[in-house]
């Protein structure tokens, strides 16, 4: 009986057509756009103004604040300008446009490829390379790590889970680099619970990965405070509060933080990129993005420098299909739809899935059969059709007493409801004019 | 790529379910019972089922486009198992007219003028039964002999089981068949292994969860069970009530209707005991020999309170005292 | 006979009975009210819209009779009539307060505004706005869903299928300020009705640079000045690249009609001039009852 999370819960198919395939680099293109915003939390403001040379590395973008982070340049070249630029958002937001020129790194970046097990370095020395290395969760969170890796007072962590599980179907980048980089990612997990002072770190894996469990197990032995936990196959198994359960069996409640139960997650391409950052001084500039869909020519990993425009990676997998219908930054299940691919890479971009026109097009709603399905999928033990009824009417008491601001939007609602209705559509909206009430309340 | 692109909210896949596939798994849970009402009742059964689903197809077609003046949507197969599961629960001999008129009450009145499929709140075809039982008695409670000979459709009067269990009991029919569906009763009522076969098809399909029918069926087993521990009369034997009459139909496949039942897991649970327990009251002290209809009825009166006050077990509730 | 004496004496008893209780209850529980509320809210339409700012007409009705002054009290569904009513039954003189309508700074239709993509998601501006800046470049735009159809109570506003903006019916509209607020993105503003229904606006809330304004949008306002340099009154600003006519100060003179170079600038239900404006892209919106 493999551990999973205990409520609710679906299994779409898994289509991971691309897991085989191993990461390749994309070309740097002559112009890059670097949003100042690819976190959660405030802005960055710009520390470059036109015509500043950048290197590999160059800092561009100054944290705001506790939680925010830094943003570095991708790329050797001058800045062109301080612009809104389209991005993942779906609206213009301030960005760095800057002319590629060369390939030249920050000195101090260490580009060797060999590995580099210890780290002699303190706790607090390891957060402030973190913070100024401006890592952010790579699950597609994006929230700052440092802020994560700092327990609130009277907090104390006892496990660090890495989140290896890549729940959504489709997309393959966690996988690809759980199998071409497992060592650094290991060494990574040690740096981490040297940041934190945990005496021991779980992998979650989902059963479906069959040589990254085999790989992982194996290498495991060399860390005796390390171990693999294979999970089933179901989604969200990925959830942070959901993985937190499968594995230690706690459930964090309503409101709190997962550090409340002495857990701390960080996906693999988080920990990869600590790694890089507290070991090669090298900051987050790039990610491994997923490009796959049902008609793409050829579904691929593709390793690319943040800035570099999606319509870029989309050619390199053999262009857009004609049947393309819906262009989605992520998985399908929480990945954001795109209005065009002008959009660039960002630290949060997971992978570019493309669906077919025919898939893409929503069926008209009905009204409510009152099936429960929706109500036995949700991983959080919500009443999604009571939710979506009260966003409607505009109840917002009695959608506050029903827990509407637990929702993960996993979309697990949604996907499973025979009559079509968009639930989690509302529930989003429901959610946000709740959390505003609450906050009102509380000024 | 020239055409423009589609942006919605996430998700962006669907599982596939449809209303419609969901109904279509009950009809095809329905086909062991409609066969084996084949097998007692011959022609009468063929003709009883299929007019019942034309007339509520039917009705609900002209209803909706005339006199609503809305789009029907007949395709999502809710009429044709209101037909279906109302022409079980009447007997083979019951005159087609009548037949009619209760469709048109299950679909035009309890169905149709409450706001049609998801708004209404007792389930069709038990409120037509109901309907139907109430305004023609006499019709409604002769029933043919099973197996009857070729060509005859006079009713010859015979009793059913629950009939015979509440004023003959001395003649009661053997366990086997009232499993296999030899005796007497409505068109679905006969065998309740056919009815559980069709149980096992919706579970495994995940059509329905268990949570309705076994507490029903439970409650109705502990209950009769409990009294006939006191006092081992044919009347309180457990495995006679869960075989006979419509207790299998009932709880299967006409107290799990979507729409009329709780939403909640524990809401299914208390709704499926509030039927076994007044199906029971019913049959041992009330005056009819059957109580799941009634029972159903009631409980589907109950079901919002019971929405209103139960819960789905939350992520990481609480518990309090440790 | 006796029978029948026994139930009339009975079910009159029990009847007088159950009067005196319900008397004496009603005294005992008695809420001392000013009874000029009463007097107040049987003044107002009753329609209890929350167009005032109170939660119905028995609460507007309870502030005016506690308030010290009429002067933030205002019945737009009443309007000045009910006002004047509310005012002599307290004894006080309403404030003359001009008549406002819901104008929507919009016109961005199908010809002036070209759709880029397919909007799937559910049919509600607010869910549209979250996700994204609509199916056309201006992110600021009207984005048809309807979210101030529904909040109307008035039946007063209505998307029009072919420009896919929503229209005003001035009969209707009591600029009680529901649609204002179901706006996601700003778009409705309530203005002074002006004389013989005659106002002028700037029917455009889009503050990008004048450049990528006017590539998604024909009509957009550009933020060029040159309303502002034309106007005599001094009624126009120019923020983030956006025109705003300031309603109080306008005179309603038309000059800065004609000299918009992208006709952003609408005016309602004047007379048609006699000298052709140069090359209009679209007719004056006039909306008629």
């Amino acid at each position: 009986m493999l551990k999973t999370f205990r409520i609710g819960g679906i299994h779409p198919k898994e289509k991971k057509i691309s897991a085989g395939e191993a990461t390749q680099s994309i070309a740097i293109p002559d112009q890059v756009i670097i949003p100042l915003s690819q976190h959660i939390g405030a802005p960055c403001q710009p520390v470059v103004k036109k015509g500043d040379p950048v290197k590999v590395g160059t800092l561009i973008g100054k944290s705001v604040g506790f939680v925010s982070a830094n943003i570095h340049s991708p790329v050797s070249g001058t800045v062109l300008k301080i612009d809104k630029a389209l991005d993942a958002s779906g609206y213009k937001r301030d960005a760095v446009f800057i002319k590629v020129e060369g390939d030249e790194w920050e000195e101090s970046i260490d580009r060797s490829p060999e590995l580099r097990k210890v780290c002699d370095l303190p706790a607090s020395e390891i957060l402030h390379k973190i913070a100024a290395a401006g890592i952010v969760g790579m699950g597609g969170a994006t929230f700052p790590t440092h802020v994560k890796l700092t327990p609130p007072p009277g907090a104390k962590a006892e496990i660090l889970i890495i989140n290896g599980v890549e729940c959504e179907p489709w997309l393959t980048s966690d996988h690809r680099l759980m199998m071409e980089k497992a060592d650094e990612i290991l060494v990574g997990t040690t740096i981490v619970m040297k940041a934190l002072n945990v005496q021991k770190a779980i992998i979650g894996i989902e059963n479906n990965k069959q040589d990254a469990i085999k790989l992982f197990s194996q290498k495991t032995n060399g860390y005796p405070r390390i171990e693999v936990q294979p999970l089933k196959v179901q989604y969200p198994q990925g959830g942070e509060k959901q993985l937190i359960d499968a594995i230690t069996g706690r459930q964090v409640s309503s409101g709190a933080l997962p550090i409340s139960v002495g857990a701390v997650v960080q996906n693999v391409g988080t920990v990869f990129a600590i790694y890089e950052a507290v070991q090669k001084n090298k900051p987050l500039i790039e990610r491994v993005v997923t490009v796959t869909g049902k008609e793409v020519k050829q579904p691929c990993n593709i390793l690319s420098r943040i800035g570099v425009p999606l319509s870029n990676l989309i050619d390199m997998a053999g262009g857009m299909p004609e049947t393309t219908g819906k262009v989605v930054s992520g998985g399908p299940m929480m990945g954001k739809a795109l209005a065009s691919t002008d959009i660039p890479v960002t630290k949060g971009t997971s992978g570019i899935l493309i669906i077919p026109t025919l898939e893409a097009k929503r069926k008209a709603m009905k009204d409510c059969i009152r099936c429960a399905k929706c109500i036995g999928v949700c991983p959080m033990g919500l009443n999604p059709t009571l939710l979506m009824n009260l966003t409607e009417y505009e109840v917002w008491d009695r959608a506050e007493k029903n827990h509407i601001t637990d929702c993960i939007e996993c979309g697990s609602c949604s996907y499973t409801c025979p009559a079509d209705r968009p639930l989690l559509d509302y529930i989003r909206l429901g959610k946000g004019k709740v959390n505003g009430i609450i906050r009102a309340r509380k000024n | 790529m020239e055409h423009k692109l589609i942006v919605s909210p996430s998700p962006h896949v669907h599982s596939g379910d449809t209303i419609q596939k969901n109904m279509y798994n009950v009809l095809i849970a329905l086909i062991p019972a409609f066969l084996v009402a084949l097998y007692v009742f011959r022609l009468d059964a063929l003709i009883i089922t299929a007019s019942s689903v034309l007339f509520c197809v039917g009705f609900e077609f002209l209803i909706v486009k005339y006199i609503l003046k809305k789009t029907p949507t007949l395709s999502d197969g809710s009429a044709i198992i209101t037909g279906v599961l109302l022409a079980f629960n009447v007997p083979s001999n019951l005159p087609v007219w009548i037949l009619a008129l209760g469709c048109l009450f299950a679909i035009g009145v309890v169905k149709l003028s409450f706001g049609g499929l998801g708004n209404n709140i007792f389930n069709p075809a038990i409120a037509g039964r109901i309907f139907l039982l109430i305004s023609f008695p006499a019709q409604m409670t002769t029933w043919p002999a099973a197996f009857p000979a070729a060509g005859t459709t006079d009713a010859v009067s015979s009793a059913t089981v629950l009939g015979t269990l509440k004023f003959a009991p001395e003649a009661l029919p053997s366990l086997q068949s009232m499993l296999l569906g030899t005796e007497g009763g409505s068109l679905g009522e006969m065998s309740a292994l056919a009815l559980m076969l069709g149980l096992v098809y919706l579970l495994w399909k995940k059509t329905i969860t268990w949570h309705i029918p076994v507490s029903i069926l439970a409650t109705v087993a502990f209950f009769t069970g409990i009294l006939y521990l006191f006092n081992p009369l044919p009347l309180y034997h457990p495995l006679i009530h869960l075989f006979s009459g419509g207790l299998m139909l009932g709880a299967v496949f006409m107290a799990t209707d979507y729409v009329t039942s709780p939403m909640t897991k524990k809401g299914m649970l208390i709704y499926g005991a509030g039927i076994g327990f007044v199906t029971m009251a019913i049959r041992l002290w009330g005056a009819y020999p059957e109580g799941v209809s009634f029972a159903i009825l009631l409980m589907n009166a109950l079901t919002p309170l019971i929405n209103n006050y139960t819960s789905p077990k939350r992520f990481g509730e609480v518990v309090k005292n440790g | 006979m006796s029978v029948l004496l026994t139930a009339v004496a009975t079910l009159g008893v029990i009847g007088a009975g159950s009067a005196a209780i319900l008397y004496m209850v009603g005294q005992r529980f008695k809420v001392e009210e000013d009874p000029r509320i009463q007097e107040v809210q049987d003044s107002l339409p009753a329609a209890n819209c929350g167009g005032c700012g109170f939660p119905g007409c028995a609460s507007f009705a309870s502030a005016c009779v506690k308030a010290e002054s009429m002067d933030d009290l205002f019945c737009p569904v009443g309007g000045q009539n009910t006002m004047d009513k509310v005012a002599a039954i307290l004894g006080r003189k309403a404030p003359v307060a001009a008549k406002k309508i819901a104008v929507v700074r919009c016109n961005g239709t199908c010809d002036n505004r070209p759709r880029l993509n397919l909007y799937d998601g559910a049919s509600n501006c607010t869910i549209a706005s979250a996700l994204y800046g609509g199916d056309t470049g201006c992110s600021f735009g009207c984005l048809g869903l309807g979210d101030c159809v529904d909040s109307c109570t008035f039946d007063a506003i209505h998307i029009n299928p072919v420009t896919m903006l929503p229209e005003v019916v001035e009969d209707r509209c009591t600029a009680c300020g529901a649609c204002v607020k179901a706006c996601p993105k700003d778009i409705i503003e309530l203005r002074k009705q002006g004389p013989k229904s005659r106002r002028i606006y700037v029917s455009c809330v889009n503050k990008d640079k004048g450049g990528v304004a006017k590539k998604s949008c024909d009509v957009a306002c550009i933020g060029c000045t040159k309303c502002q340099q034309v106007c005599p009154f001094e009624a126009i600003t120019i923020e983030n690249n956006l025109a705003f006519i300031d309603d109080d100060k306008c005179r309603l003179c038309r000059k800065c009609v004609p000299v918009c170079p992208t006709n952003s600038i609408l005016e309602l239900n004047f007379p048609t001039r006699k000298e052709t404006p140069p090359a209009p892209k679209e007719e004056e919106a006039t909306v008629t009852a």
